[in-house]
């Protein structure tokens, strides 16, 4: 007993030098050094597409890179590929288990990932040769639910589950390459760097980690606030942190706004950051002033999931009222 | 500041407390004496019970209070309804509110779900009695299958839920007939939405549990890897916040114009206009780029590569520069990063005999540490062997290549030949009808996608004379 409680004595000296190192760097705050910066004025976004057809919650959309066609996950047990110009269903997954808590979509728009209670990241091709989709791959390993799954290839997928680890998966053979193992809590979201050689993940233990994919270790750890249950690489549950920095620089929030955040996105300059919330509307923030500048109101229910689109030119929210919106 | 670290209401559904305070400051202002709504009478054969109103009146109540449109209207009064806090008179489970002369009261505050939640079985228990009670077969299938279900559940309390609805059915025969009726809509409605129909969306439904419990046990080797943890970072590199800040300002600043949710996008944004020209022009491989799509390639050497377009006009200016076995060994690398696992023996192969081997028909020139390493690498080849080799090309094309293309010929009549779209002018087509609802079959999608493909060549062709 008397050797752990010194282990932890360490530990703690340690996490506080280290937060007295980063506050070392800290020599200015983004109020100041926005200072200078015009402001964004009012952003109004429109509706232009609603997506019908799930017949219950909708827990997760993500957009293809070819920014036309997504596909949601609703708790009916459906996996949905939309084209959101014309609203038509291009395909429409029936799934083994209802109780889907993710879905991606591979960069090449050749296969559809999803997940959740099963414990397992079930992969879909398709492309496949007589038309059909079917089940490729189902990737069963995790002893915990599937929080949120990213494709970095036609061959590897990242995977956060809510046993406390990330896998990285060979999706050719089914077999797990690389755990990410460190965190304390459950892990409920990851985030892919655009060169593909880090990834984020955020976990009910409060804190975030960098991961190299390759040297399968943690880099950075960010912590500190409540439950982080949604992230995205620029910026993380309505704090930003700058990984060179290694700290926070700023936290968005306004005194009207008493609920959780559930889904972030930035758009394509990070000037603005979409992040939707349990009271059913998405603020829309300017990043770099910390101000709202836009509301988007029209779901019934809470907003459960945002993409921006990879060109940049829609947003898709999709929300427990089981409508996908479109707006821009 | 987050609903975790504010307790507002004990017990209640605490995600969605926020939108029943609003709502429940739109039911007061309604029941407002001076500006609230009307009420009329509710005609019931010979009773007639007061405060009742129409939906079409809640509809224009809102839209004068709250300067609102009548579709935002009818959204806000179908949440009120939904949420309980107004109940329909005429079909009752049918909670929609409709913008016609249906009747329509206010629910009690001693029914609002933010007032009795969680909604108790016993309490479900004694409801499901007292209509078994009152009238045989007055209960739906449904409430049939739970009702004995309850009866199984809380046997050991059954005689207590009998007793209490025999009682407050006997309090209530002595009540006045209209207030009974009423009392018993009022409990009917706050049942339809705590315990909604099979089918029926609930909306008080909070979602799965996301435990907040640390699953780590901590012991002295949890902390040891703590330590160990804390020291690696504790040693990391930190820039300063001013220079971190700068960089975020900048990219802000240079990607401002590219936003398309910031400063719109030429000629049009096919999603208000329904004509992708905006897409056709940025496609993958056009024959003439547009501009801004240009002067992104000037941003980041990373930028360059990931366009397609990009890619192979910077090939075109290797090859004059008889370097281009730099990117041709740098996308053959790439394509080992992300292949299939299967092949990469083979392709380690390829770039060994193509780019490596001494004497190789193009080889590329890296430094001798690590040429040694990936030599040694390439005997057990796996994923990330080429890394090392790979970085020390992309470096060499990003501090050489790349800023001579950015300065060359090649580049700038590119960026000269390059287009800026016209901004289309708006209905064009006029008769043109909007997609709204999706269509029924694939079939149809393939037909409207060549009628479209012909607008659209006539829409590019009209912004091109323009």
């Amino acid at each position: 007993m008397g050797e752990m409680e010194q282990l932890r004595k360490e530990a703690d000296n340690l996490k506080d030098q280290i937060t007295a190192a980063r506050k070392a760097m800290q020599d200015t705050t983004l109020q100041e050094a926005a200072a200078s910066i015009n402001v964004v004025g009012r952003v109004q976004l429109k509706t232009r597409k609603t997506l019908r057809g799930h017949l219950a919650k909708i827990y997760a959309m993500h957009w293809s890179t070819d920014s036309k066609l997504c596909v949601s996950a609703s708790q009916d047990g459906k996996l949905i590929v939309w084209d959101s110009i014309t609203t038509n269903k291009v395909n429409a997954i029936p799934l083994k288990s209802s109780w889907v808590m993710t879905c991606a979509y591979a960069p090449s728009g050749n296969l559809v990932a999803c997940g959740g209670l099963d414990n397992m990241c079930s992969i879909y091709n398709l492309k496949g040769k007589d038309g059909n989709v079917k089940v490729m791959r189902e990737l069963a390993a995790h002893t915990g639910y599937l929080s949120c799954c990213r494709f970095l290839s036609d061959s590897e997928i990242i995977t956060s589950s809510g046993d406390c680890t990330c896998v990285l998966w060979d999706i050719e053979t089914g077999t797990q390459k690389t755990i990410f193992a460190g965190h304390q809590g459950d892990c409920m979201s990851l985030a892919v760097s655009p060169d593909f050689k880090f990834f984020i993940s955020g976990a009910c233990d409060f804190t975030a980690k960098l991961w190299d994919i390759r040297e399968g270790t943690c880099r950075q750890t960010f912590g500190g606030h409540e439950n982080l249950s949604r992230i995205n690489y620029i910026l993380d549950l309505c704090k930003l942190y700058d990984l060179r920095a290694d700290q926070e620089l700023i936290t968005y929030q306004d005194s009207s706004i008493m609920c959780g955040v559930t889904s972030l996105a930035p758009s394509l300059s990070g000037r603005l950051l979409l992040a939707g919330y349990d009271d059913f509307n998405v603020n829309i923030w300017d990043t770099l002033k910390a101000e709202r500048v836009g509301v988007l109101a029209g779901h019934d229910n809470r907003v459960s999931c945002i993409g921006v689109s990879s060109d940049g030119m829609a947003c898709c929210t999709g929300s427990w009222d089981s409508f996908l919106k479109i707006w821009n | 500041m987050t609903i975790n670290t504010l307790l507002v209401k004990e017990g209640c559904p605490q995600e969605q407390m926020a939108c029943f305070r609003k709502m429940e400051k739109v039911i007061v202002a309604m029941q407002d004496p001076d500006m609230g709504m009307k009420m009329r009478n509710q005609r019931l054969l010979i009773t007639v019970i007061p405060h009742a109103m129409t939906g079409h009146d809640i509809i224009t109540w809102l839209i004068q209070k709250y300067c609102i449109s009548e579709e935002e209207a009818l959204h806000l009064g179908n949440l009120l309804v939904k949420y309980g806090y107004i109940y329909p008179l005429k079909e009752p489970r049918s909670l929609v509110l409709r913008r016609d002369e249906s009747p329509y009261r206010f629910q009690t505050p001693y029914f609002w779900t933010s007032t009795q939640w969680p909604a108790t079985e016993l309490d479900y228990a004694i409801y499901l009695a007292k209509k078994n009670i009152r009238k045989q077969g007055e209960l739906m299938e449904y409430e049939k299958e739970r009702y004995s279900l309850l009866h199984k559940r809380i046997n050991h309390t059954w005689d207590f839920v009998v007793m209490q609805a025999r009682e407050q059915l006997r309090a209530s025969k002595q009540r006045r007939k209209a207030d009974r009726i009423v009392l018993e809509c009022q409990e009917q409605a706050y049942w339809l939405i705590n315990r909604p129909a099979p089918g029926m969306p609930n909306i008080l439904d909070a979602g799965l549990e996301r435990p907040n419990n640390l699953r780590v046990t901590l012991n002295s080797d949890f902390y040891k890897r703590e330590i160990e943890a804390c020291q690696r970072a504790l040693g990391r590199n930190r820039v300063k916040s001013s220079n971190c800040l700068e960089g975020f300002l900048k990219h802000s600043e240079q990607y401002q114009n590219h936003d398309p949710i910031m400063q719109g996008c030429l000629p049009s944004n096919p999603w208000i206009s329904d004509d992708a020209a905006h897409w056709t022009m940025n496609a993958d491989v056009v024959p003439v780029p547009t501009r801004l799509r240009v002067e992104r390639w000037s941003f980041s050497f990373m930028e360059l590569l990931s366009d397609t377009m990009g890619r192979k006009e910077f090939m075109t200016y290797l090859e004059k520069e008889f370097s281009a076995e730099n990117l041709c060994f740098w996308q053959a690398c790439e394509e080992i990063r992300h292949g299939e696992n299967s092949r990469i023996s083979e392709k380690v192969n390829e770039i060994y005999k193509n780019f490596l081997a001494p004497g190789a028909a193009r080889w590329v020139n890296i430094d001798s540490k690590t040429m040694y390493k990936t030599l040694e690498g390439i005997k057990r080849p796996h994923r990330f062997v080429m890394d090392d080799a790979q970085m020390h090309i992309y470096f060499l094309m990003k501090k050489d290549s790349y800023p001579r293309y950015l300065k060359s010929d090649l580049y700038k009549n590119m960026l000269a030949k390059a287009i800026v779209p016209q901004e289309t002018k708006k209905s064009v087509f006029p008769f043109m009808r909007r997609q709204r609802h999706s269509s029924p079959s694939p079939a149809q999608a393939a037909t409207q996608a060549t009628e479209e493909d012909g607008r659209v060549k006539e829409a590019g062709q009209a912004g091109a004379n323009a």
